[in-house]
């Protein structure tokens, strides 16, 4: 690339520039296309200023995406080849995106940065740059000091999601995982006065705060969603697909015991099998008490605070997952949302000093306050006071054991019929059994193309 | 006319159609030759990254899509769909024309007004208006039920209603259109035929069996047509409603074909689908052109007595193939 793109550049030039997607503007500064979804979007823009006015010579340009579309927008523009420089994606996108081969390494050093000084891009910026080493399990950016994972550096768990097959190809920005919200008022009424470190010890408990009311159920389990029975099973050392990613693992012992213990919370009344409309009303069914753990995510926090009724503040609080041995905390999914950079971006160097910015623990925090985003370095919580503070103390011990899902692109998609299977065990439709042994069934049909490439690889080496 | 001036007539007409031959060619034959080509491959992501990748898989797709049962769940959701919403449709539509094209009726232009402006709603903002008043706790129709001591329903939630609401939801979007067919079509049967009934001695019943209807019946053949291709393409509204939930039991084919091809990219099962959908909505409507055609001929034997009524029932045709071309394409 780098050799390639001084010709390419002489090419411009003498095209006299017009067209060339060089990504110059007049005062010759090179301009970063930058996306990033919902109100992420929005909050961003705050920072291009501080980004610009440390980066001479280097310009953002936020591009604002609903999270609804962000998925089919980002493979449209692939296909398109109107890709933005750098974005913002949802960390179980990664592996899909590698596969699409959009995504720039980066562990690798920035090997475009004499091509960038010489191109007449601000020498000082080459100043602030690490050196090239390559820390392959630390997630680095470039520029700025590398992340360490270990201390003050990323969540490991959170780094693991943003590694395909050993290659970094996003910068961890906010993190994101499922916990339980407690109605610790209720919990107390009802006699759980152990700590709940283990799925025993929370089965008795919400056994019974179910008992402790008429019409009360113990928790709330959004029906279609796939996180529940993942996260037990993830608990009970599934691994959910099995040969090297391509077959699925849902016959086997750990997911069907989890499975079990799942579709068994709605058989026994502790989760209320509503479906959408119950998680429509959530904030009003916690508040009236109607069921007293929900298993969700930090964005929770804020909405919670705002929207349930005033008096109920110090009346509940966050928990972190219970195991079902004593390694407590029990695991949890690793998710958020990363930045990445576009393969075929002009700018890459560019593009990846304004990632490299935005991972900054500052930056991290200046999102944080904004909109309640939890930041992915555990500097940033600190500096915060997260790590002690009630609400968010629990996702700092939760994020402490979190592992992400399997990095295959079709893993959506599985994920999706996990939802689905179990939905059709809980309404009654479909045995656990037929239930396991269908989704076995279509994750092998789904991963059939993926045995192929590998088949195809291994001939291909085998020849050369 | 000699051989020259034809040949010359014939080319000037070649040239003359030909932009807009070459626009279908290029926008719609193209297209569709490459979907057909797109569904015997197995077009995904990886030969989104690497065409090497991609395979010639002959009719697997349709094998597959034959053992599939969420393909089968959602075409018996389509056919339930349309075999529900379409009559229903048509009836209140009906319903709707005759009673703003009656003699009795005041303001009948703001009425036809009135109960056009659905069709002409975006559908997403009347989407989300509905999931409103379809709200189990707080919505208008389950405090309405309860006044009248219904208990309340999960409209959108229970796998039991969740179709019904959709099927409610389109007929008020859609009727609109229908019913400003059919006042099309009503004010073509000529008065002196219901004169002729009022000196026979029938009663309104009597007249709308015997007078209205078999001389709506081209138009009728029209709007069933046209209702139940719009019906088979049921899309929209549970994908902003309920996105094919609860348990898929609002899963239409349109709905797991851009599943298929804009979530998962796996183009070629999605173009599989299309083509599919694609037979079934080409089968029933030559079913439903041949009915037509047998209609017309009814009716050129009915109106044969009143002779006068022939134009009119065709004229009513005529305006009705104009009427919903825009139709046609907007369903495209």
């Amino acid at each position: 690339m780098s050799r390639a793109r001084p010709i390419l550049l002489l090419a411009c030039l003498v095209l006299a520039g017009a067209g060339c997607s060089d990504a110059r503007d007049d005062s010759g500064a090179r301009t970063v296309e930058f996306w990033a979804m919902g109100r992420e979007g929005e909050l961003v823009k705050q920072l291009v200023p501080e980004f610009e006015r440390r980066n001479l010579g280097i310009r953002v340009r936020v591009q604002q995406i609903p999270w609804s579309a962000a998925h089919e927008k980002l493979i449209t523009a692939l296909v398109g080849g109107t890709m933005p420089d750098a974005f913002q994606l949802g960390s179980t996108w990664v592996a899909e995106l590698v596969a699409l081969r959009a995504l720039e390494p980066l562990d690798r050093p920035d090997d475009d940065r004499s091509t960038a000084a010489r191109l007449g891009g601000d020498p000082s910026l080459d100043a602030a740059h690490g050196d090239g080493g390559a820390a392959r399990d630390a997630v680095r950016a470039d520029g700025g000091t590398p992340p360490d994972v270990t201390d003050g550096g990323v969540f490991p768990g959170i780094a693991a999601a943003n590694v395909v097959d050993g290659t970094v190809f996003g910068v961890p920005w906010y993190v994101d995982t499922r916990l339980l919200f407690v109605r610790s008022d209720i919990l107390e009424a009802s006699g759980c006065t152990q700590p709940l470190r283990t799925w025993d010890a929370w089965l008795a408990c919400m056994t019974r705060v179910h008992d402790g009311g008429r019409d009360r159920f113990a928790i709330l389990l959004p029906l279609t969603e796939w996180e529940t029975p993942v996260i037990l099973a993830l608990q009970r050392g599934a691994t959910l697909l099995r040969d090297d990613d391509g077959r699925g693992d849902f016959q086997g012992s750990a997911f069907r015991t989890a499975f079990e213990t799942y579709v068994g919370l709605f058989a026994r009344g502790l989760a209320p099998r509503g479906g959408e409309a119950q998680a429509s009303s959530l904030y009003q069914g916690f508040g009236e008490g109607l069921f007293s753990f929900v298993l969700t995510g930090p964005w929770n926090l804020a909405q919670f605070a705002a929207r349930l009724p005033a008096d109920l503040a110090g009346k509940w609080t966050t928990m972190p997952l219970p195991a079902p041995d004593d390694h407590y905390p029990g695991v949890s999914l690793a998710g958020g949302a990363s930045l990445a950079v576009w393969r075929g971006s002009h700018v890459k160097h560019e593009a990846r000093r304004w990632t490299a910015f935005l991972a900054e623990p500052e930056q991290q925090a200046a999102l944080y306050r904004a909109s309640g985003a939890l930041p992915a370095r555990r500097s940033a919580w600190r500096a915060l006071g997260l790590d002690t503070a009630p609400g968010t103390r629990a996702f700092w011990v939760q994020l402490g054991n979190v592992r992400p899902p399997p990095r295959v692109p079709e893993w959506e998609r599985i994920a999706t019929l996990i939802g689905r299977r179990a939905e059709g065990v809980i309404r009654g439709e479909d045995t656990v059994d037929a239930a396991l042994a269908a989704l076995d069934e279509e994750a092998d049909r789904i991963l059939e193309k993926r045995r192929w490439l590998r088949t195809q690889h291994d001939t291909r080496d085998g020849t050369r | 006319m000699s051989a020259a001036t034809t040949e010359r007539q014939g080319r000037a007409a070649a040239l003359l159609v030909s932009p807009a031959l070459a626009a279908i060619v290029a926008f719609f034959f193209l297209p569709v030759v490459a979907a057909l080509a797109l569904s015997v491959t197995d077009f995904d992501i990886y030969a989104l990254a690497d065409l090497a990748n991609l395979r010639f898989v002959g009719v697997r797709n349709y094998v597959r899509l034959a053992a599939d049962p969420t393909f089968r769940t959602a075409l018996w959701n389509t056919a339930f769909f349309v075999l529900v919403a379409a009559p229903l449709s048509i009836a209140v539509s009906l319903g709707a024309a005759l009673l703003v094209d009656a003699k009795l009726a005041r303001f009948p232009t703001f009425y036809r007004t009135v109960l056009f402006l659905p069709v002409v709603t975006t559908l997403v903002a009347a989407a989300v208006v509905w999931r409103y008043l379809y709200h189990p706790r707080f919505g208008l129709l389950n405090h309405a039920l309860g006044v009248l001591g219904v208990a309340p329903i999960d409209w959108l939630g229970d796998p039991r209603w969740a179709m019904l609401a959709i099927v409610l939801m389109t007929v008020w979007k859609g009727f609109g259109f229908n019913m400003v067919v059919f006042v099309a079509g009503l004010r073509a049967i000529p008065p002196r035929l219901y004169e002729a009934a009022s000196l026979d001695g029938a009663g309104t019943l009597a007249t709308f069996r015997h007078v209205t209807l078999p001389l709506l019946a081209p138009t009728t053949t029209f709007v069933a047509l046209m209702t139940v291709i719009g019906d088979f393409q049921l899309f929209s509204e549970p994908y902003v409603m309920t996105q094919g939930g609860p348990g898929d039991r609002t899963l239409s084919v349109v709905l797991l074909m851009y599943r298929e091809g804009f979530r998962w990219w796996n183009l070629g099962t999605a173009a599989a689908t299309a083509f599919v959908l694609f037979a079934i909505i080409l089968a029933l409507s030559a079913l439903g052109l041949l009915v037509r055609r047998d209609d017309a001929t009814d009716a050129g034997v009915a109106v044969g007595a009143h002779e006068a009524a022939h134009d009119g029932a065709h004229d009513g045709a005529h305006d009705d193939t104009r009427a919903g071309a825009p139709r046609a394409g907007e369903q495209a």
